[in-house]
């Protein structure tokens, strides 16, 4: 695939736009590739709900905004509820299984796959790092990453002290995703 | 002259255009900012006020932009190269003193990151409706140059430009950006200091008593510069002045300095034209666009190549001096122009304005939007289209 | 207090022997300024000052605003700024700290720096950045034609004030100290020799120093109120005027043609804005800061 839209979406202190963030270094530093990130700014970024929209490309991008996501990845009903409609004919939804529930709005075709993310993140220790194992999710399932790229870009992008705690974050939803996109 | 490796972030980065534009700043050598927060433009002055301490300049927090604007210039004239940043509401109280720029000749960077308006507006949503208030909103008549990136990237390389030609030109220079591009993350490559290029200040070789601090020649319009403490006892004033710099309030000086004004631009044009130019020779439409709607604009052009129409892309890098010649050339072929941007229809005026002096008929279709977001690329594909017509 | 009172009018002298005369622009004399006008008479005890100081003068600036007073930077020989209305503190601020070596002093009227500069005035105060701010109070706008000024006292006839002023008005040294300034006097433009002590005095200090000087408008102020020419003025500033340093800047508050409070209100150390900065990132970056401007060891 050439161009690969992704929407991020959750709750306000989740890391929902880190967690987008490392998506796009990982592509646009680590791999050479074009990526763009927007961050939902505005009335619709105020109050609990958070969203991030990233782009990635072999080409340049030009228009930045994703209006039909290839991708959806999310950690929060409310997310579900607003963004399900608009992920494209067969497109991925990944989903924190214990804070959504899918229902039938999503578009026909669509591949669903859940990660009790929060399990896992709490299993590791930290409830945090929610985000990053859903960031390895995300490269599992979709191979669009290769894992050395997303661990370069997570070891960067999160606080000095917290690496080690966030690469087992990173490698538990890796595993998860590889596995559940091998058997779902 | 090549950077100060202090001031310049190496590397590659993903971050945002508000952060590569402090870095940008940085890199060009900017160590004063005077500042006053406001949406979506903060994050440049908050990574500036992070970054200036060990890079070794200042950074203060005014009291507001009336403060701001005209403590750069404090700045500039004690030795600094400066900058100030803002948006929307912010930019209407700087006016005044983006006028004692342009009046005084102060080398100065100016960054509006446009939100929507009038008045508080839309503070966390995109416009692009400043392009006329920066040219227009003070009050006389004076030039200014403006720059419109469309990227974080460009945010870096443009604000270093910008900084060069406020040197060069000695007049208020505008890094004209958008709440997308300010807030929108990509890649930005810094190179190393050696590979940057900045424009010292025209400083004098004359010494005191020989030196006039605004004598200029028939050939370089733009006087030779000192700073205060030099020993040049110079006098600055807002008033029409003469060489000197002294009060000369009367026709004669006033018919001198303001044409001097405006020609150093004006006669400059040419040199400052900077677009980007894709498909335009052959083209029956041609879409003209500047900052983030560029990139919009790309989209729906291309969904028209695949229709098989004739579409070029003119983008404007610097939307002021506006490029009128290029734009009377290009009309020479072109059946139309079309004109997308986030405002109810500013620059297409200057484009009608341009074409006023051509005597081909050219349909100039306008393609406006209040703000708040980006224009859909469909509407822009429809006018193509109806301009293809 | 021997001086007569013509002498005090003098404004800025002219003659060749006048010690003064160096530190002005001799070739911007004549000056605008109206006979009688007081803001000349302050000038010449600013150059005295400037005399007195030993100061190295190419390392002193000036910058004022926009009015009668703010003329005054235009006619002096220093690197001299004349900006826009109310806005000479935050460009002496720029001027500052961009290049701190230099000495700078704020020389502009009382509706520049209290009405449309007020703001600025007392975060410049607050911050105890190191300008010396002299204000001209002569009551009024004098440069756009005597309307009421934020000095105004109750009482008067302003042209925008056609019936008299009912607004309150300010007290400068009251509002200077409150905002953390290091220095604070008050003379009239009678006192001279005081004014040219407190001027040199105030040079030779750190951080925010003010002094207010009253002075005459006699063009606008004095005539419109039938109060005499500008002699008529200093008469009643000699004859009203008591000198009471170390007083409670609270106390200072002037009326209408009342008692003229005159001295040395404050003087007092603060770290200045500079300072402050250079000591935080000290102690924050320890020997990675490099404190900005200052020279190697010194200061
Ligand atoms: C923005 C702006 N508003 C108004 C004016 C007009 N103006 C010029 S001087 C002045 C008042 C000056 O009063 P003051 O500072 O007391 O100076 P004085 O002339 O009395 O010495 C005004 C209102 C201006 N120049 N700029
Ligand atoms: S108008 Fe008043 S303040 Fe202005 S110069 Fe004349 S006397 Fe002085
Ligand atoms: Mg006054």
């Amino acid at each position: 695939m050439a161009k690969t839209e992704i929407r991020v979406g959750g709750l306000g202190g989740q890391g929902v736009i880190l967690n987008a963030s490392i998506i796009g270094k990982a592509a646009s530093i680590y791999e050479g590739k074009h990526a763009t990130l927007i961050q939902a700014f505005g009335p619709e970024a105020r109050g609990s709900a958070c969203s991030a929209q990233v782009t990635i490309s072999t080409e340049d991008i030009a228009y930045p905004y994703v209006k039909h996501p290839d991708v959806l990845v999310l950690m929060s009903q409310d997310a579900y509820n607003q963004f399900a409609p608009s992920l494209k004919p067969g497109g991925l939804v990944l989903f924190e299984e214990e804070l959504v529930t899918l229902d039938g709005r999503l578009p026909e075709g669509a591949r669903a796959i859940g990660i009790p993310a929060t399990r896992f993140a709490e299993e590791l220790g930290r409830r945090l790092v929610l985000n990053i194992v859903m960031v390895g999710f995300f490269a599992g399932v979709t191979g669009l990453l290769s894992f050395e790229s997303v661990q370069k870009a997570v070891k960067d992008s999160v606080p000095k002290g917290t690496e080690d705690l966030n690469m087992r974050a990173l490698e538990k939803g890796f595993e998860y995703g590889r596995e559940a996109a091998a058997t779902k | 002259m090549k950077a100060d490796p202090k001031g310049v972030l190496t590397g590659v980065h993903f971050m945002d255009g508000d952060h590569a534009a402090c870095e940008g700043a940085l890199a060009a050598g900017c160590r004063f900012v005077a500042g006053y927060p406001i949406t979506p433009s903060t994050e440049i002055v908050e990574r500036f006020a992070a970054r200036i301490p060990k890079v070794g300049g200042v950074f203060i927090q005014m009291e507001d932009e009336l403060a701001a604007s005209i403590a750069i210039q404090g700045g500039v004239w004690g030795g600094q190269k400066v900058m100030s940043v803002t948006s929307g509401p912010g930019l209407s109280l700087m006016m005044e003193h983006l006028g004692y720029a342009a009046m005084t000749e102060t080398p100065s960077v100016w960054v509006d990151v446009q939100r929507g308006g009038p008045s508080t507006g839309l503070p966390t949503l995109p416009a692009q409706a400043d392009m006329m208030q920066i040219k227009w909103g003070s009050h006389g008549d004076y030039e200014i140059i403006a720059l419109s990136p469309n990227s974080p990237q460009e945010c870096f390389d443009l604000m270093i430009k910008a900084f060069n030609l406020s040197e060069e030109y000695r007049c208020p220079v505008f890094l004209m950006m958008d709440e997308v591009v300010g807030h929108m993350t990509e890649r930005v490559n810094i190179p190393s200091a050696d590979q940057i290029d900045v424009t010292e200040r025209k400083w004098t070789k004359k010494k005191p008593g020989e030196y006039k601090a605004f004598a200029t020649t028939p050939e370089d319009l733009v006087p030779e510069m000192v700073k205060a403490g030099d020993g040049y006892r110079i006098h600055v004033t807002g008033l029409t002045h003469d060489e000197r710099g002294y009060p000369a309030m009367d026709v004669p000086n006033q018919a001198k300095l303001i044409p001097r004004l405006l020609n150093k631009i004006r006669n400059n044009v040419h040199k400052l034209v900077d677009v980007r130019m894709d498909g335009c020779e052959d083209a029956d439409v041609i879409v003209m666009s500047f900052g983030i709607t560029s990139r919009v604009a790309t989209a729906a052009i291309d969904a028209a190549r695949a229709k098989g129409l004739k579409v070029g892309h003119l983008r404007l890098i610097i939307c002021w001096p506006f490029p009128v010649a290029l734009i009377q050339q290009l009309a020479r072929t072109a059946k139309a122009f079309v004109v997308p941007e986030l405002n109810m229809g500013q620059m297409v005026l200057e484009v009608r304005k341009a074409l006023a002096d051509v005597d081909r008929k050219v349909k100039v279709i306008s393609v406006p939007h209040p703000g708040g977001t980006v224009h859909d690329p469909e509407t822009i594909l429809e006018q193509i289209l109806e301009a293809a017509r | 207090m021997s001086e007569s009172l013509d002498l005090h009018l003098a404004s800025v002298e002219t003659s060749l022997d006048n010690p003064v005369l160096p530190f002005l622009r001799q070739d911007r004399i004549p000056h605008i300024w109206c006979p009688g006008c007081g803001i000349g008479t302050s000038v010449n005890c600013f150059c005295r000052a400037l005399s007195d100081s030993g100061l190295d003068l190419d390392k002193v600036a000036i910058v004022s605003g926009i009015g009668c007073t703010g003329r005054t930077a235009g006619y002096l020989n220093l690197d001299s700024f004349h900006t826009t209305h109310g806005r000479a503190i935050p460009f002496a601020t720029g001027l500052k700290l961009s290049n701190p070596e230099l000495n700078v002093v704020v020389y502009s009227g009382d509706g520049d720096l209290f009405a449309i500069g007020g703001n600025h005035f007392f975060h410049a105060a607050r911050r105890n950045m190191d300008i010396l701010v002299i204000c001209v109070n002569n009551f009024t706008y004098g440069m756009t034609g005597g309307q009421v000024a934020p000095t105004t006292p109750v009482g008067p006839t302003q042209t925008t004030m056609p019936y008299g002023n009912f607004e309150n008005p300010f007290n400068l040294p009251f509002i200077a100290d409150a905002c953390g300034a290091t220095y604070v006097s008050r003379w009239t433009i009678y006192h001279v020799r005081q004014l040219a002590k407190a001027m040199k005095e105030a040079l030779g200090k750190k951080g925010f120093r003010f002094i207010e000087v009253m002075s005459p408008c006699p063009t606008l102020y004095s005539r419109r109120n039938r109060l005499g020419d500008g002699v008529d003025q200093v008469k009643y500033y000699k004859e009203k005027s008591v000198i009471k340093n170390g007083v409670d800047t609270k106390e200072v508050g002037l009326g209408y043609q009342g008692e003229i409070v005159v001295g040395k209100f404050v003087d007092r150390e603060r770290p200045t804005w500079l300072e402050s900065m250079n000591a935080h990132y000290s102690h924050h970056f320890g020997d990675a800061f490099q404190p900005y401007g200052v020279k190697n060891g010194q200061d």
